[in-house]
């Protein structure tokens, strides 16, 4: 009698997810170069004098574990969006090649402007998601034109090998170009790359904030839609859908949710592809309640990769992208099995 | 062979042995270039010279000798060692997806040399090969054996799906593993794919692996064309499938582990190739493997020196080249094989 319905059902979902997303909040907050006990965070929040962990908790800290949230809800979502839109489980933007898209052209960006001191860093972080929509699209537009055909439309299958394809080709002008910079910007490029979120300001996360303010919304306003396209074109077609409108704006929603989280934190790959298949499992496909939770369990997922990262082989610290990997890989080779 | 006759045998032949001679003449003229351009540009009789009568006390003879020839070497042997695997998993198991990269031999081989750097620090040149023998063996065995896993077998399209995702898996474990042993430079020059500063002790020891393969390569060659019809032909005809598929399966491991512990990652020679070769001699392996060999080997040479010349004086890594040449036609075949 624990769930007399679906929708009671989600509401314990929710439940749990957050509070174990408190949990890793609060483990976050502890783990780290130095071990600070729940207690002292908790009286360091309270007190209004500053305290000798402030700095660390709310300069080092917070911020990470912040971006990390933002960038799961981001990545799980785009992910979700393009589950659904494609009718494709696989589909996640890494591996389809939209984060390389977007490295690509971020890429390009620091390439070109090594030599130029910018007034601010600030400035440079907030220009950069500008930079990276534009990859993310680019990537996005040679994938659907090259996995379109004449006959048979945009296959799921095919979708996924254009997009390996497609990725490798980013990937390798990313060498090339990375090749050219000084051993600075390269450094720097090589960092990011591989999806990094240590060290990181507020900043970060106030250059990814307007971008998911704006597009989320407008995600859950047309998770109707969404719904409707999961049934098929033809079924779609037939209940007065405007398929291949509404697939193609829910795609450029997808690629620019994408796009902002590579911005700032780098290519992180198989997030997209684990938190919506798990929500889905937990929840259901109505994306009405499918993408918030998606959102939930990317977050969980990216603050838990994010405290594997930094504790698993400390002192040296993981590329969160590397975690993430570790982890989705093998889910996508669950699926592969299975499907 | 009275199946293998058909009408088209003689024309595929003697495109074979047009293939053969004139390739490996352009070979030979292409690894002479590439020795000659360089830093110091050498003229090309000067190289024939070193070749021919090579004189310790001049130095640009030892330029030629000691640095840039085993450049060469390296990049004609790990071409045509990984097209010959590419054809041979193409024959063998019937996918035209199939090749070293996309199956995960390779990134099996990086693996594995990723691990030997963290534990041993120093690795000796056979020793590194030694390590991408085993983990070759790992990457292929895991591809394969997702495929049996899974439902419908190994389709095309889920060989390449398993082999990218093996591909991450692999090397996300083995860059966190650089990073923790402080061996990430190290690693990033086999990730990076590239022949630049090969040293003769590098290639030596690989030379003999690739001899003995590619005459195994050769010898099994028409029970692979056997096998290309269909396991149910091959088995009519009274082929020992097995013996075949396990011979064919150690030359593909021995190549590409070979491949590997030279040059690092280098990606979509062993796709493209064979399937040039096969619409041109047809699909009799005995001509596809020495075609194969001998178009594998020129372009990557013709990559390399494309390298070297794109941004003077820093070389780019020759895997990025060829994964330039190889997307496009790897896209080709994604539209061909998706659409089934």
């Amino acid at each position: 009698m624990m769930y007399k319905s679906r929708k009671q059902k989600w509401k314990v979902v929710v439940f749990f997810l957050t509070i174990l997303l408190a949990l890793l909040f609060i483990a976050s907050l502890s783990f780290g170069a130095s071990f600070i006990s729940p207690v002292a965070i908790f009286n360091s929040v309270l007190s209004s004098t500053p305290g000798q962990y402030d700095l660390v908790l709310f300069e080092f800290r917070l911020p990470r574990i912040v971006l990390a949230i933002l960038i799961g809800i981001g990545m799980a979502v785009s992910g979700a969006i393009l589950q659904s839109a494609t009718q494709n489980g696989l589909a996640d933007p890494g591996i389809l090649g939209i984060n390389s898209g977007a490295g690509f052209a971020v890429i390009l960006y620091i390439f070109f402007t090594q030599g130029i001191r910018f007034e601010s860093e600030l400035l440079q972080l907030y220009i950069l998601p500008i930079f990276a929509l534009c990859g993310a699209l680019l990537a996005a537009f040679l994938i659907y034109i090259f996995s379109w055909k004449k006959s048979s439309g945009v296959t799921p299958i095919r979708l996924i090998l254009v997009g390996i394809g497609i990725n490798a080709a980013f990937s390798a002008l990313i060498i090339i170009l990375q090749l050219k910079m000084d051993p600075r910007s390269f450094t720097q490029a090589t960092v990011w790359l591989s999806g990094n979120i240590s060290g990181v300001s507020w900043s970060y996360s106030y250059a990814l904030l307007p971008w998911l303010i704006v597009l989320l919304p407008i995600v859950l306003f047309k998770a109707r839609y969404l719904n409707v396209l999961t049934l098929g074109d033809a079924m779609s077609t037939g209940l007065g859908v405007n398929v291949n409108r509404q697939r193609k704006w829910l795609l450029l929603l997808a690629v620019g949710l994408a796009g902002s989280c590579v911005a700032v934190g780098g290519g992180i790959s198989f997030l997209g592809l684990v938190a919506p298949q798990l929500a889905k499992k937990l929840v259901g496909p109505r994306n009405e309640i499918l993408l918030p939770v998606s959102a939930l369990v990317g977050a969980v997922l990216l603050l838990f990769s994010d405290l594997v990262s930094r504790t698993i082989l400390a002192p040296s610290e993981m590329p969160i992208g590397l975690v993430v990997s570790a982890i989705g890989a093998p889910y996508f080779i669950y699926l592969l099995i299975k499907s | 062979m009275a199946l293998l006759n058909g009408t088209n045998t003689s024309r595929n032949r003697f495109f074979a042995i047009m293939i053969v001679t004139f390739g490996t003449i352009i070979l030979c003229l292409s690894m002479a270039v590439s020795i000659a351009f360089g830093a110091v540009n050498i003229n090309l009789s000067t190289v024939w010279e070193s070749v021919v009568s090579y004189d310790p006390s001049k130095t640009t003879h030892q330029i030629i000798i000691n640095l840039r020839m085993p450049r060469v070497v390296a990049a004609a042997l790990v071409g045509s060692a990984l097209a010959i695997a590419g054809a041979i998993m193409q024959g063998m198991t019937r996918n035209p997806l199939a090749s070293p990269s996309i199956m995960g031999v390779t990134s099996g081989a990086t693996f594995a040399i990723a691990m030997a750097l963290a534990f041993f620090t120093s690795l000796s040149p056979i020793g590194t090969m030694f390590a991408a023998f085993i983990g070759a063996s790992i990457g292929a065995g895991l591809v394969f054996g997702i495929g049996m896993l899974s439902r419908n077998g190994l389709t095309p399209v889920k060989l390449a799906l398993a082999g990218s995702a093996i591909t991450a898996l692999l090397s996300s474990i083995s860059s966190a593993i650089a990073i923790h042993f402080n061996v990430a430079k190290d690693l990033s020059f086999w990730y990076s794919g590239g022949v630049a500063g090969i040293q003769w002790e590098s290639v030596g020891p690989a030379i003999p692996v690739f001899i003995i393969s590619i005459i195994l390569a050769i010898m099994i060659s028409s029970s692979i064309t056997v096998l290309s019809m269909g396991e149910d032909v091959a088995i009519g005809l009274g082929q020992k499938t097995g013996l075949i598929r396990t011979i064919g399966f150690l030359v593909v491991l021995l190549l590409t582990g070979a491949a590997v512990s030279i040059s690092g990652t280098i990606g979509f020679v062993g796709l493209v190739i064979p399937h040039m070769i096969r619409f041109l001699v047809g699909t009799d392996y005995r001509l596809i493997i020495p075609c194969s060999a001998v178009l594998g080997g020129l372009l990557l040479v013709l990559a390399d020196i494309g390298a070297r010349m794109i941004n003077p004086p820093f070389e780019t890594p020759v895997g990025a080249i060829m994964a330039l040449i190889g997307v496009p036609f790897f896209l080709y075949l994604a539209r061909r094989e998706g659409g089934r």
